[in-house]
């Protein structure tokens, strides 16, 4: 294994440490040379992977602990090619590391991670670096796949033509770590004085980095076999979309079939924890408020978990496998038909996990308009929060018929349905913005394809737990305190010294003066009482439900589905379904568009869209369901 | 008519002679190994027959017709 041959290299040794504290240290590299994969080793901390370009679309800062007293910051960066920026992402990486960046002073040091199995493509990206003149620890990464696949490099000869300590690693298995962190830990070396290409010129850097990767033994490993025969599988003309369509079918059948037990499960548990809680607590309104109020509302959030956990599993192994850049490319011709680019399709993707990352993760798109059109148009991608909603509604209101035989049942085809309503909505509303007032010229569509690789059982583990963590925080934050508000305000005013009834408490009050609004959508107040906490976040409803319902005293989520047929007709309860696939509930997304669109212009036409457009599907799916049966 | 990456076959490959895009996005496309001179292969198309994946500079990259045809060959040898 290569050590950092940096012996011979160190000149104007700079202490780490001298001047200011703590010592600043950028990772630069190519989009997906694996700089955040790296930045996570080194820190212990989870910023988001996955494999395809682009991921990474801000800065990040996490703190190296190197022994007592002596910690480097290490900055996580958008990837870039060149250094000449195009896109909002790239332009960060470049203000950081001129130290135009507000608020981030300018680095000490540079990593520059660059994919050892393109060694010659991503040496391009030194030239610029090593011109800023900053101490260079060069990361040669994916040496393990190099290696494998019969590649090799000199990294003495090429420490020398660089004139910084270059080192082969592999973040992912943790090799070279140890030569990084004593890079992190030693005497900053200022690049050695050597002959650069001019960095504007792209071809002259090309020709440069080939010489240099020449001179250095540098011989390319074979072609990824593995990759070829399995895109000629998901990229064939037919089949392609067959498998793509199966494992997504198998993914809804998989919330029904193996999360629904899960959950059932996870119900009894939390109904019979609950229980027994109570029967310790003196009778009492405390009891009352920690059992129907914050328990009923919480436990019916959080019998969720299983489904959210089987969604990320999924879009785990869609990210990590290389799988998602295919999926952007079989999708691209309806896209391009809608008048966007196939960028904007991976933004539109990881929207169905959560419309927050989904609106930063557009930074990468180049031209403006597009970007903007694809902001207004990913909250009608079906995100994790709407789950909850969709599979209560179903459950309570559609038996499990078998479909396509036992494997795909009536359940699995109506979330289908929802799911696929929901990307109508977004294709023909941004077909609507782009013919009309984010008219643009196209820019051209460019997507690089990287190699499969074979997700590992680590990242797919600590994704589920970081998502079931978020999840659990979520239900006991927002929806714990949403649930204990609701149930105060279902207790208030007292009349004679006790409860009132629930239809004329402060929730009840409100509930019923929206209730005109709702009716004709087929909803009655309680209904209306979810719809107005769970502008909040969409999942809330369901707490606020089970809040509404415990203090019926029905606690269990059995009780809730019953409680929903009761209180809904087919036709309301379809009108609720698409009524959530359209509305925009979410502080959290309104916050991150106004953040990136740079004003309260967009949200507030986003909000006012969708809630127009809610409105108008409710009340249309409200007549047709209710006029056909 | 000059022979465009669009009218490349699957399985064909040709020489890159220039890139008649704007600076900014022949930039972009540099930098994914489209350079002058750069040796590129058509290797198959998405289904439905766009975008194609060509394969350059050891790395595979999917270009539209509407921007491959804007990027031309070097005439192939008579």
């Amino acid at each position: 294994m290569s050590g950092c041959h940096d012996c011979a290299l160190v000149q104007r040794a700079v202490a780490p440490g001298s001047g200011r504290e703590p010592v600043r240290v950028a990772l630069v590299g190519p989009p997906n040379a694996g700089k955040s994969t790296l930045f996570n080793e080194l820190t212990g901390l989870r910023q988001r992977v996955a494999n395809y370009p682009g991921v990474t679309v801000e800065h990040r800062v996490g703190r190296v602990s190197l022994g007592p007293g002596t910690n480097v910051d290490v900055i996580d960066l958008p990837g870039s090619y060149s250094l000449q920026p195009r896109s909002d992402d790239e332009r960060l990486t470049d203000d950081v590391l001129h130290g135009r960046c507000p608020g981030v002073p300018r680095p000490d040091a540079v990593l520059l991670v660059l994919d050892v199995t393109n060694l010659g493509r991503h040496l391009v990206l030194a030239a610029p670096v090593l011109a800023l003149g900053l101490p260079t620890l060069v990361v040669l990464n994916l040496a393990d796949d190099l290696e494998r696949r019969g590649g090799a490099v000199d990294t003495t000869a090429l420490a020398r033509r660089l004139g910084a300590p270059v080192v082969l690693a592999s973040a992912k298995t943790r090799r070279g770590l140890d030569t990084v962190r004593a890079f992190l830990a030693g005497r900053f070396a200022v690049p050695l004085p050597t002959e650069l290409p001019l960095v504007r010129n792209i071809p002259a850097c090309r020709l440069w980095a080939g010489r240099i990767a020449d001179e250095s033994a540098y011989r390319p490993p074979a072609p990824p076999l593995w990759t070829r025969r399995l895109d000629a599988l998901f990229l064939h003309p037919w089949a392609g979309p067959l498998v793509f369509v199966t494992v997504l079918l198998a993914v809804f059948q998989g919330m029904f079939a193996v999360a629904a037990p899960l959950s059932d499960g996870l119900e009894s548990v939390l109904t019979g924890a609950g229980r027994r809680a109570g029967a310790l607590l003196p009778a009492g309104a405390l009891r009352d408020l920690l059992l129907q109020g914050a328990w009923a509302g919480v436990a019916s959030v959080v019998v969720f978990l299983p489904q959210i956990l089987v969604l990320f599993l999924f879009i785990g192994v869609l990210e990590d496998s290389g799988y998602l850049a295919r999926a952007a490319l079989i999708a691209d011709r309806t896209m391009a038909r809608i008048g966007l680019q196939g960028k904007s399709f991976i933004p539109l993707l990881s929207a169905y996990a959560c419309a927050v990352p989904a609106v930063l993760a557009t930074r990468t798109i180049e031209n403006r308009r597009d970007r903007l059109a694809t902001i207004l148009v990913a909250p009608f991608m079906t995100c994790a929060a709407r789950l909850p909603v969709y599979t209560l509604i179903i459950a309570a209101f559609l038996p499990n018929t078998p479909l396509l035989g036992p494997a795909f049942g009536l359940r699995a085809a109506a979330l289908v349905g929802l799911y696929l309503l929901g990307f109508a909505a977004a294709v023909g509303t941004a077909r609507l913005l782009k013919s009309t007032i984010l008219k643009s010229e196209r820019t051209p569509f460019v997507l690089e394809l990287p190699p499969y690789r074979l997700p590992t059982l680590r990242s797919l583990g600590l994704r589920l737990v970081d998502r079931g963590k978020a999840f659990l925080m979520r239900a006991g934050t927002v929806i714990l305190a949403v649930s204990v508000g609701v149930w105060l305000l279902s207790h208030v005013p007292r009349v004679g010294g006790s409860a009132p009834d629930l239809p004329h408490s402060v929730a009840g009050t409100v509930g019923r003066a929206i209730e005109p609004a709702i009716r004709p959508l087929g909803f009655d107040w309680k209904i209306g009482v979810g719809l107005v906490t769970s502008l909040a976040a969409r999942e809330v409803i369901v707490g606020t439900l089970g809040t509404i319902h415990g203090i019926a005293g029905d606690e269990s989520s059995v009780g809730l589905q019953r409680a929903l047929r009761h209180d809904l007709a087919p036709g309301g309860a379809v009108a609720l379904l698409v009524f959530f696939a359209f509305a925009m509930q979410c502080v959290a997304t309104l916050a991150v568009v106004r953040r990136e669109t740079g004003g309260w212009k967009y949200p507030i036409l986003q909000f006012s869209y969708m809630l127009a457009l809610a409105y108008g599907g409710a009340l249309l799916a409200n007549r047709v369901v209710t006029a056909l049966l | 008519m000059a022979f465009t990456l669009a009218d490349l076959l699957p399985g064909e490959s040709g020489v890159l002679a220039e890139l008649d895009l704007s600076p900014d996005d022949a930039g972009r496309l540099m930098e994914l190994g489209f350079l002058p001179g750069a040796r590129v292969r058509a290797v198959r198309a998405a289904p439905g027959g766009d975008p194609r994946v060509f394969r350059v500079d050891g790395a595979e990259v999917a270009l539209r017709r509407e921007t491959a045809r804007f990027l031309i060959l070097r005439a192939a040898p008579p």
